[in-house]
């Protein structure tokens, strides 16, 4: 790494500034008041707070329906994280395998990255329509009575199907790079070494492929816990009921239908903490395996 | 161990160029080849035609008895030696040895006893454990190799191997791969633009210009009867000499300067007037005063320009034609150059003018307009 001079030395410091406070306003303030609310209950028209401990933390462990909500959580991110890289990750092999058409498939294939997520979801809300939905009338073909929005499993399924769609340009646009990054030669090489092209791609390309995947794991856990927030919002038509939600949704409900910002926190709190272990194991566990080139 | 044979291989792309036209050969089982030529003569591109790299447009390639026009580069029982090593970067020095062997379901046991004895020869057994990254770029070369060897396969085929070494690491691995190839005694196909490489290591040269073979045989015979120009100036550093001339009553004479000299030439073809060039080799120069021109001899007058000693010998740069003083006409920088060994201890100054003589049979004719030797 090349040093850097500067003339003055408050210059790096004023040059991180607007840097470093759009992470201190955005992340350690609101993260800081989080931690803080969530030993308080407050009184929802603003006018006190009493410190109660971890009697928040307590409450919402004991409940039957956060526990529900976490398990649902979890299948959620587990399935829409493996079905957006797998299903990127063919499509990028495919992509790449045609070179010349690559462009155009890829700048195709990209277009759905540039749609905003609650646009996702009320794209992905047409298609599941009752009355219009292509998908309802596909899925009636087979005999599946699907009512998205009434039916837990129905209202799952369209979720993951929407979040998956969704993420799969972002994860296709860095696999196909990943691909085209590695070495003509190498490929070549393994050509001549191994005449499975399946085998050549568990035991070449994909491992030359593990530190992309790796980068994605992470972005797309998070995306899954976090980022499929407005897909939610619009799949339940902001009418929660009895329909599947996640955790980020559930601190959102919590907080600012129920005005139980003391849940809610804690609630932030206990997510930011298994965020936190699952990446620290994702870097512990899966990055020891990962070669970088 | 097989034999290679090549009937009229071309190869065409998309856009309609012609990358390799028209190739036929026959290489013998055990023999090493070297293809040799300048940057997009299609030697490479011939090289991997043959390991099954790129498509064969039109003709046919056998690799022993069997067309392998088809058939895929991992099931045409040869191993390629990249210009670039292409080492698997995630496997073990071990690892990227056995890859070929285990996919070829090759036992466990005969893997080991292959690789160590590939690991003994290329003197890698140290690194076994290390990932290619550890390594230097000659260690990297020589595991490439040992990749090569390992699969035991009926032709070796080279790409530049040597390319990204330095000089000293380049000329001992030449040695090496020579030594290597002719304990194995596989059939070899090596592709360089290295003219010296291709001279010191081939047993056959195939000198390709433009998809074309220019011509083939082996080393010697190829440097003392160059069938072109372009061989001609392609092998030999520095390279033979050019001389553009002109027969009048069966004499050449010199284009440029009427009075700086001329050979006898005879020959069937040799129509008065017409072009030819002449090529000499720097080392066939002897000076005028110590062998006088006899008949068919060429007889040259130059002016010095540099003397470029390297050590065993030195290099004189000349223009031909001496200077206003002694023959009246002006040296200038159009006049063709010469190259002229001299020996070490010669001591010339820029702008002295010599005589040289080269004896006529090392004197080679060539048609001026088709390049093609003229045989005598």
């Amino acid at each position: 790494m090349k040093r850097a001079q500067f003339s003055s030395p408050l210059l790096p410091y004023f040059l991180l500034a607007p840097q470093l406070a759009i992470i201190f306003i955005f992340f350690y303030w609101p993260s800081a008041q989080a931690i803080q609310s969530s030993f308080y209950i407050e009184d929802p028209f603003g006018f006190g707070a009493t410190f109660v401990g971890l009697e928040n933390y307590t409450t919402v462990l004991g409940s039957s329906e956060y526990l529900r909500i976490a398990q649902f959580t979890l299948v959620f991110t587990l399935i829409v994280t493996f079905l957006s890289l797998s299903i990127a990750l063919v499509l990028a092999v495919k992509a790449d395998a045609v070179l010349t058409g690559a462009s155009t498939y890829r700048s195709l294939l990209m277009w759905v990255y540039a749609i905003a997520p609650p646009v996702a979801g009320l794209m992905g809300i047409m298609f599941f329509d009752q009355h219009i939905g292509p998908l309802v009338d596909l899925a009636a073909l087979f005999g599946w009575d699907m009512r998205v929005g009434v039916n837990y499993y129905d209202t799952a399924f369209a979720m993951v199907v929407i979040a998956v769609w969704k993420q799969i340009p972002y994860n296709f646009i860095f696999f196909l790079s990943g691909l085209q990054a590695i070495p003509k030669h190498l490929r070549e090489a393994a050509a001549i070494d191994c005449r499975s092209e399946l085998r050549r791609f568990w035991t070449v390309t994909l491992p030359m492929l593990a530190p992309t995947a790796f980068f994605l794991l992470i972005i797309n856990m998070t995306y899954a816990l976090f980022d499929t927030f407005g897909i939610i919002d619009v799949v339940t038509r902001n009418e929660p009921a009895n329909n599947p939600l996640t955790l980020v949704y559930k601190v959102y409900l919590d907080g600012f239908r129920s005005n139980d910002l003391g849940g809610s926190s804690a609630q932030s709190v206990i997510l930011m903490i298994v965020v936190l272990v699952l990446t620290m194991a994702q870097f512990r566990f899966i990055e020891r395996r990962v070669h970088y080139g | 161990m097989a034999t290679i044979s090549l009937e009229e291989v071309r190869k065409i792309y998309a856009g309609g160029v012609e990358a390799v036209k028209g190739v036929s050969m026959d290489i013998a089982d055990g023999e090493f080849i070297v293809l040799v030529g300048p940057s997009g003569c299609g030697k490479s591109t011939l090289l991997r035609m043959i390991a099954g790299l790129e498509e064969i447009s039109a003709g046919t390639i056998r690799i022993g008895d069997r067309v392998v026009n088809r058939i895929d580069p991992a099931d045409r029982d040869i191993a390629m030696v990249f210009q670039n090593y292409a080492l698997y970067p995630h496997m073990s020095v071990y690892n990227n040895l056995a890859y070929g062997l285990r996919n070829r379901g090759v036992p466990k046991d005969e893997i080991d006893r292959r690789v160590k004895e590939a690991a003994r020869i290329l003197e890698i057994g140290a690194f076994l454990e290390r990932k290619p990254k550890a390594l230097s770029g000659g260690q990297r070369q020589r595991v490439a190799m040992g990749r090569a060897i390992v699969r035991e396969p009926a032709a070796f085929l080279f790409d530049e191997p040597l390319s990204n070494l330095d000089a000293k690491l380049r000329v001992q691995m030449r040695v090496e791969i020579k030594r290597l190839q002719k304990s194995l005694g596989t059939t070899s196909v090596y592709v360089t633009h290295d003219q010296l490489e291709a001279m010191t290591l081939a047993d056959r040269l195939v000198v390709l210009n433009g998809g074309a073979i220019e011509q083939i045989g082996d080393p010697i015979s190829v440097y003392e009867q160059p069938a072109s120009t372009f061989v001609a100036s392609f092998i030999g550093s520095p390279a033979m000499n050019l001389i553009p001339v002109s027969v009048r009553d069966g004499r050449a004479i010199l284009d440029s300067e009427t009075a700086a000299g001329g050979a006898g030439l005879s020959g069937p073809d040799l129509g008065n007037g017409a072009g030819y060039t002449l090529g000499v080799r720097p080392e066939h120069f002897v000076p005028a005063s110590e062998r006088p021109a006899g008949p068919g001899d060429l007889s040259l007058t130059v002016t010095t320009t540099v003397l470029e000693p390297v050590g065993a010998e030195s290099y004189l740069y000349a223009t031909i034609g001496g200077d206003s003083a002694t023959t009246g006409t002006v040296a200038n920088s159009a006049a063709p150059h010469v190259v002229i060994r001299v020996p070490a201890a010669a001591r010339h100054q820029p702008g002295e003018v010599l005589s040289f003589t080269a004896p006529a049979d090392r004197i080679h004719p060539f048609d001026k307009t088709t390049g093609k030797r003229i045989p005598r």
